[in-house]
């Protein structure tokens, strides 16, 4: 009830004037996607005016804002052009002003799926789990970049992991994996899948684009080669067998993907609906459980993680007690992703891959040499 | 039944007319007394063990691990790990 209260606050704020405000900076970043057969030398010149659109967007969002530009009436000193960037990656770029973020998605992104999952994201029935959108801009042009704009949530600090929520993470997890899909009413189009798996099969193409030749690589595509079609991406999840329901999932768990909001001592909830979708909801238990897998993430910590995660009903495992037919294979392809965008950055970044790195690395090797499993009757 | 060495559930398989039990997590296989004999009589081609017999079990046990999981846990905890695990943990 408050999200949704909050929610309607925002939109009744949303004038004409502002809404004008927000589509004529969303245009910029549309225009500017637009014009991307861009030479590698002016990359950077582009993305810094994709920044300067967003803060834009954000600022408009955040405020009454003057149309086509001028200082921010709330901020005063801050003018439109002000912006603090929270991301800035090829499939996600983030600016902050003041009370609201604006987000250009990665080229490419598929419109209709991208406009489902903001709705899943505004949708009642995820008051609590999902930060809500703001009011998003027009769409633009189908092969810009879309925007979006979010209220700003305090994140997890980076400095103290130890004092991370993984609580509460957990719970928010069980709550999103409970919803029924078919309760979702009123979405612009049909849930998309969940896109772990393709994240994984595109974090492959970055270690082939990258560190093809690393010695370290032909561990991991045999690790990759041994999972099945489903998890790589490359067919659909089997509607039995070790996935045992299809459920509406995050599809990207790390400790980035939560905030407090309202700040700085709102509940957490959980931000980045891009790879949200239907799927196996053991893929958002996969993370954390190949941290632990590899040695990374301390035992007590993901005892505390998956023992709220089943406190609270998640239908992800089975059993507390043994997760692991459930997660064996989402958690070894999310090793499999780590290790490959692992020896993907230290390759750019012209090092060695280091000691943690390493010890996914090691999980990859582990993997691709398991023994095979008793398949040949169905076990009782 | 769960298994003895990493605590992970036993599935049955029958393998000419034995049970084997074999563990989801470690692929450790557990024999009945009698079966190994009886596998051994059926010249089968089997040459695994069975997973060693059951030690004192860790007071709080350990929570279950996959197979290809770590030997062992932790035990480096140096600033430099830290922050490059710290920097995993908030990464895609």
């Amino acid at each position: 009830m408050r999200r949704t209260a909050a929610f309607g606050r925002s939109a009744g704020e949303l004038t004409g004037h502002r809404a004008f405000a927000l589509g004529r900076a969303a245009d910029r970043v549309h225009a500017l996607a637009a014009s991307r057969a861009t030479p590698p030398d002016t990359l950077h010149d582009v993305t810094a005016s994709v920044v300067r659109a967003l803060a834009a967007v954000a600022r408009d969002a955040a405020h009454l804002s003057t149309p086509g530009g001028g200082p921010c009436q709330a901020c005063g000193a801050l003018s439109a052009r002000d912006g603090e960037t929270l991301a800035n990656r090829p499939d996600g770029t983030v600016v902050r002003h003041g009370s609201a973020v604006a987000k250009a998605h990665a080229p490419g992104t598929d419109p209709v799926a991208h406009r489902t999952r903001l709705a899943v994201a505004a949708h009642p029935a995820l008051a609590g789990v999902l930060l809500p959108p703001l009011p998003h801009p027009p769409d633009g042009p189908a092969q810009a970049r879309p925007v979006s704009a979010w209220p700003y949530g305090a994140p997890v600090d980076p400095g103290d992991p130890d004092a991370a929520p993984w609580e509460d993470a957990a719970v928010l997890l069980a709550r999103l994996h409970r919803i029924a899909p078919a309760g979702l009413t009123g979405l612009p189009g049909p849930l998309p899948p969940m896109r772990g798996p393709a994240k994984a099969a595109a974090a492959m193409a970055r270690l082939e684009a990258a560190a093809a030749d690393h010695p370290a690589a032909p561990d991991v595509r045999r690790a990759w080669a041994r999972l099945p079609a489903w998890a790589r991406g490359q067919s659909p999840p089997p509607a039995h067998g070790r996935v045992r329901r299809s459920a509406l999932c995050h599809g990207d768990l790390h400790l980035g993907q939560l905030v407090r909001h309202p700040t700085p001592d709102g509940p957490w909830l959980l931000i980045d609906v891009d790879d949200l979708g239907l799927g196996d909801p053991a893929w958002d238990l996969a993370r954390p459980a190949a941290w632990f897998a590899a040695g990374l993430l301390p035992p007590e910590i993901w005892q505390r993680f998956l023992g709220a995660y089943t406190a609270a009903n998640g239908p992800a495992v089975t059993r507390a007690d043994d997760p692991w037919p459930q997660l064996d294979v989402p958690a070894k392809a999310l090793t499999v992703q780590t290790a490959a965008l692992a020896l993907a950055k230290s390759a750019a970044e012209g090092r060695q891959p280091d000691e943690v790195e390493r010890a996914v690395l090691e999980a990859c090797t582990r993997i691709g040499t398991q023994p095979p499993e008793l398949e040949f009757e169905t076990p009782s | 039944m769960q298994c003895p060495k990493c605590h992970a559930a036993m599935h049955t398989y029958n393998r000419n007319s034995v049970q084997i039990e074999q563990c989801s997590g470690c692929r450790g296989i557990f024999l009945d007394y009698g079966e190994l004999e009886a596998l051994t009589r059926l010249e089968s081609q089997w040459a695994q063990q069975a997973p060693p017999a059951p030690q004192a079990y860790p007071a709080a046990p350990a929570p279950a691990a996959p197979a290809w999981g770590a030997p062992h846990h932790g035990g480096h905890h140096g600033h430099h790990r830290q922050r490059s695990f710290g920097r995993m943990l908030f990464s895609s």
